[in-house]
């Protein structure tokens, strides 16, 4: 293991978390507030400790595979600890874990908040809150590859630690040119929807703060009631966005590049869209009744299914009221999550689609025990050991997902509570049902279910094995 | 530069390395998956699975934006048709592998009936750099370009050699040889000289010469070039051919110890001169009777590289010969060094190196129409430009000596068909000829801008 070159990518992750305060900083200033000191005094101590850090390039410029693991969980930890210092520091949110679980839940683009009054909090916690989420949705670590020139071939190990989806592949030869273009599609998609939101009348600071929680899937509102409070405009603008993020991000190169029919012809995209429109028809048709017609529970219904199956996680009704059916298809949608290579949380449509072909390969397998068999995405094979690892993910997911559940338990929740709470805090949804619903919070967990969550999140949002491999003692030996 | 390389072997994957450190876009294809995973992730390219040849692997792999494709999997057709769909598909250079004898005599016709940019053979570019090592001493420093046909022999001219306050026009008949000298170093200044130069004592001169020629010139002037006058080689496989006919062609005695007698009978055919002998290479006492004591010259060629170097080590041991082992596969080059065992010759590290200077040379010349190549030579200190002649114009059969060319300036050698030419001043430049120019003077775009204005 190779300490110094990961005390120097967390060297550079503090630098950045330094320069992005910036921007609530900025806020701070036009609306006047006290707040922006504590984002001041986060950025001088981020700059103390990250300066020294990369001021000396490590002479030991080795960077395996489990070297790109390691400061990519250790970096999230630290982008936490420190970006909810924030919150503490200005006093707005007093216990410190709470704190930490805003930021994570930022960071992680969850979106789940303890605070019971939003429109409490000045501006600029506003602004970094929301913030947090356009940070964390395309990965800190992909934004730094942009930035500084790593050795050799360290970039590829950490996008594949960072990225979300069962392999990750490259859109050009070089990944730094990868990841420069995958962050100018992911900024000209935010920066359209602001103009579009803009359009409709809602004020900047709002089209700022919600566009971000749309382009990473967060999910922080800045109001009490999330987006019900919005016109019919924005709110389907806002749908429209949701779901385009949950898109696997090739198919937008594949459209720049001109090659609309493969663009189009992405199996997973297909599938992630289709499951979209059934879920929506199926809870329209279901929750019929507690709207004015049909359009209105038609688009009530794809604002809830696309923030769900996003994972953005905002609400512009309780669905808590709706009906059993419609709220059982959003908790399934919960886990299936969006596109490999999207923005998005959740288990990913990819990995239900290797999974369920798999299922088809045994099926067959036990009708032809002699035959032989391949299972193809888009034409192309899939490794065997890209199926190993889905299974394997889907195993430790369980594992993580039931034990999560027995902590929490001992807060004495009922069963829905407790269940959806786990699901929206690993699949990085926001809210869940019952007292997590849209309109509940977080804050009645005690501190303990509150860290479970935190670790939850991150675990999340790595996509389980850079988190656990911490906790592995082999990890950390030299040899 | 946005370059494909189809297959993922030894030589495409040193390829890949040393492209990507030089801030090339590499692609790399190859048929089998497990291929391309096995190459670890710290290789900054772009994988594609599929056949190089197949149209659809091709697109995938960025065929319109590409500027060179190369083709180094394990057959000889696959890579020239990977180069000829390549050619068709988009508009990039090609450069194919092929290692097969009977196709390397009509080499030159494949090339231009094909338009392949560059035919490497790995097996015969060992072998010249084997019969290079065994031809020249230290004292002569060799620079290569053209793809590695074209030799530049650079040495310090000493009292005893008689060349002091001698014209150039005067070299050819003194010495009895064609050779042209390219370039002067004097005090640390390179001119391309004119017939009228005047060489003096400690000058360096780079010249270009056939191999026959080179070694009369350096004979003739008194410089001990030590070229052996006998060999040893084991193993008579592709390399041990070439490198005997190379050889043979300097009238070096050559011995080839083979193990297989197919081989042996094939080999006799094909070179008559050479005394071929079956037998084992690891047997000793074959070895010393066969005259490794007074050998000058000892090449290790077998296909096991443990083999090749535990036997150099035995002829270090038992006699004076020049030792030359050939190692393919293993990777531990810093240990072999240690071992002092003369030359180590790696063929994929040859095979790659000369693709490699072949690709710097044409990114060089990347926003020129006419520039075929540049490579810089010298230290960098001059150029050498290559051109293909495709019209006739104001430089087209003319005599070179009518020829008004610019200062420091001169016509290094002309390939006519597959044959290089050291031009003298009747010979002329015709058309489907390529020309290499050799200067100092930065920026030539045309083979019209070599004339004074």
């Amino acid at each position: 293991m190779n300490y110094s070159i990961i005390l120097y990518v967390i060297g550079w992750v503090l630098n950045i978390q330094a320069a992005l305060m910036v921007l609530p900083c900025i806020t701070a200033l036009i609306y006047g507030e006290k707040s922006g000191w504590a984002f001041v005094i986060t950025m001088a101590v981020c700059l103390i400790i990250g300066l020294p850090l990369v001021i000396k390039k490590p002479k030991n410029r080795v960077f395996y595979l489990r070297e790109s693991f390691i400061s990519t969980a250790l970096s999230w930890i630290v982008l936490s600890i420190f970006g909810a210092l924030p919150f503490w520091i200005s006093g707005h949110i007093p216990n410190p874990v709470d704190a930490l679980f805003e930021t994570v839940s930022g960071f992680t683009t969850t979106g789940a908040s303890i605070l019971k009054d939003v429109e409490a909090l000045p501006y600029c916690l506003l602004m970094w809150r929301s913030f947090t989420h356009w940070i964390g949705g395309m990965g800190v670590l992909v934004f730094l590859l942009t930035l500084i020139p790593m050795t050799g071939g360290s970039h590829m190990n950490l996008m594949k630690a960072e990225s979300p989806g069962p392999s990750v592949s490259r859109l050009v030869p070089k990944v730094r040119s990868t990841a420069k273009i995958l962050y100018a599609i992911y900024i000209v998609l935010t920066l359209i929807q602001i103009v579009l939101l803009l359009i409709g009348g809602m004020p900047l600071f709002d089209s700022l703060t919600l566009s971000f929680g749309t382009a990473g899937t967060g999910g922080f509102g800045i109001k009490n009631d999330s987006i019900a409070g919005y016109s019919t405009y924005s709110q389907v603008i806002i749908t429209i966005f949701m779901i385009l993020c949950g898109i696997n991000f090739n198919a937008y190169f594949l459209i720049i590049m001109k090659q609309f029919k493969q663009a189009f012809d992405i199996e997973e995209v297909k599938v992630y869209l289709g499951i979209i429109l059934i879920s929506t028809l199926i809870i329209a048709f279901n929750t019929q009744h507690l709207f004015h017609n049909f359009g209105q529970a038609f688009q009530q219904a794809a604002f809830q299914v696309g923030s769900i199956i996003t994972t953005t996680g905002y609400a512009t009704t309780d669905f808590n009221l709706w009906p059993g059916t419609s709220k059982v298809i959003l908790v399934m949608l919960m886990f299936i999550g969006a596109c490999a290579g999207s923005t998005g949380g959740g288990i990913k449509v990819s990995r239900f689609l290797i999974m369920s072909k798999t299922v088809g390969k045994e099926l067959r397998l036990l009708l032809h025990p002699r035959s032989i068999k391949k299972i193809q995405i888009d034409g192309h094979p899939v490794e065997h050991e890209v199926v190993r690892s889905t299974n394997v993910f889907l195993i430790v997911y369980i594992l993580i997902f039931a034990a999560s559940v027995f902590l929490i338990s001992f807060d004495n929740f009922d069963l829905t509570t407790t269940f959806t709470a786990v699901a929206a805090t690993l699949n990085n949804i926001g809210p869940g049902l019952e007292l997590v619903g849209p309109t509940g919070n977080f804050s009645e967990f005690s501190n303990f279910s509150k860290l479970v969550m935190i670790f939850d999140m991150l675990a999340g949002r790595l996509e389980l094995f850079p988190l656990l491999l911490i906790f592995m003692p082999r990890t950390w030996k030299k040899f | 530069m946005n370059i494909i390389i189809i297959g993922c072997g030894k030589v495409g994957t040193t390829l890949a390395e040393l492209l990507s450190a030089e801030n090339h876009d590499i692609v790399l294809v190859d048929e089998k998956p497990q291929k391309l995973s096995a190459i670890p992730e710290t290789l900054d390219a772009l994988r594609v699975t599929g056949n190089g040849a197949s149209i659809n692997t091709l697109q995938e792999a960025g065929i319109k934006t590409a500027d060179i494709l190369i083709a180094v999997t394990g057959s000889d057709e696959l890579n020239l048709l990977c180069c000829l769909i390549a050619k068709k598909a988009g508009k990039c250079h090609t450069i194919a592998r092929v290692r097969n004898p009977i196709y390397n005599k009509e080499i030159d016709f494949i090339k231009e009936k094909l338009g392949i940019s560059m035919i490497i053979n790995p097996e015969l570019t060992a072998a010249t750099e084997i019969s290079r090592l065994l031809r020249f001493p230290s004292a002569i420093k060799i620079d290569t370009f053209a793809k590695g046909r074209v030799e530049l022999l650079k040495f310090r001219i000493r009292p005893e050699f008689k060349l002091n306050d001698m014209p150039l026009y005067e070299i050819g008949t003194k010495t009895d040889s064609n050779i042209l000298i390219c370039a002067v170093e004097r005090g640390g200044e390179i001119t391309i000289p004119g017939g009228n130069f005047v060489l003096k004592d400690n000058d360096v001169l780079s010249i270009v010469a056939s191999p026959r020629d080179a070694a009369r010139f350096f004979h003739n002037i008194g410089l001990k070039t030590n070229q052996v006058r006998n060999t040893l080689i084991v193993g008579g496989g592709k390399i041990g051919y070439y490198t005997a006919k190379l050889l043979l062609d300097m009238k070096i005695d050559v011995h080839i110890v083979e193990n297989n007698l197919t081989r042996c009978e094939e080999l006799t055919e094909l070179l008559p001169e050479a005394t071929i002998i079956h037998g084992d290479g690891t047997d000793k006492q074959l070895l010393l009777e066969e005259g490794l004591a007074t050998a000058e010259a000892f090449v290790t060629l077998t296909n096991l590289d443990e083999e090749n170097l535990l036997l150099s080590l035995f002829a270090k041991a038992n006699s004076n010969a020049k030792l030359v082992s050939k190692v393919n596969k293993i990777s531990f080059t810093d240990i072999i060094n240690n071992l002092d065992i003369g030359s180590v010759i790696y063929p994929k590290y040859l095979t790659a190196d000369y693709i490699l200077q072949y690709v710097r040379a044409m990114s060089n010349s990347i926003g020129s129409n006419n520039v075929e190549t540049l490579y810089q030579i010298l230290d960098n200190r001059a150029e050498a430009l290559e051109f293909a002649i495709h019209e006739k114009s104001a430089v087209t059969d003319v005599p070179l000596a009518q020829l008004k060319l610019k200062k420091n300036l001169l016509i290094g050698c002309i390939n006519r068909h597959g044959r290089i030419l050291i031009p003298k001043g009747q010979d002329s430049i015709q058309v489907g000829d390529t020309v290499i120019i050799v200067t100092t003077q930065k920026g030539l775009d045309d083979i019209q801008d070599i004339l004074r204005k």
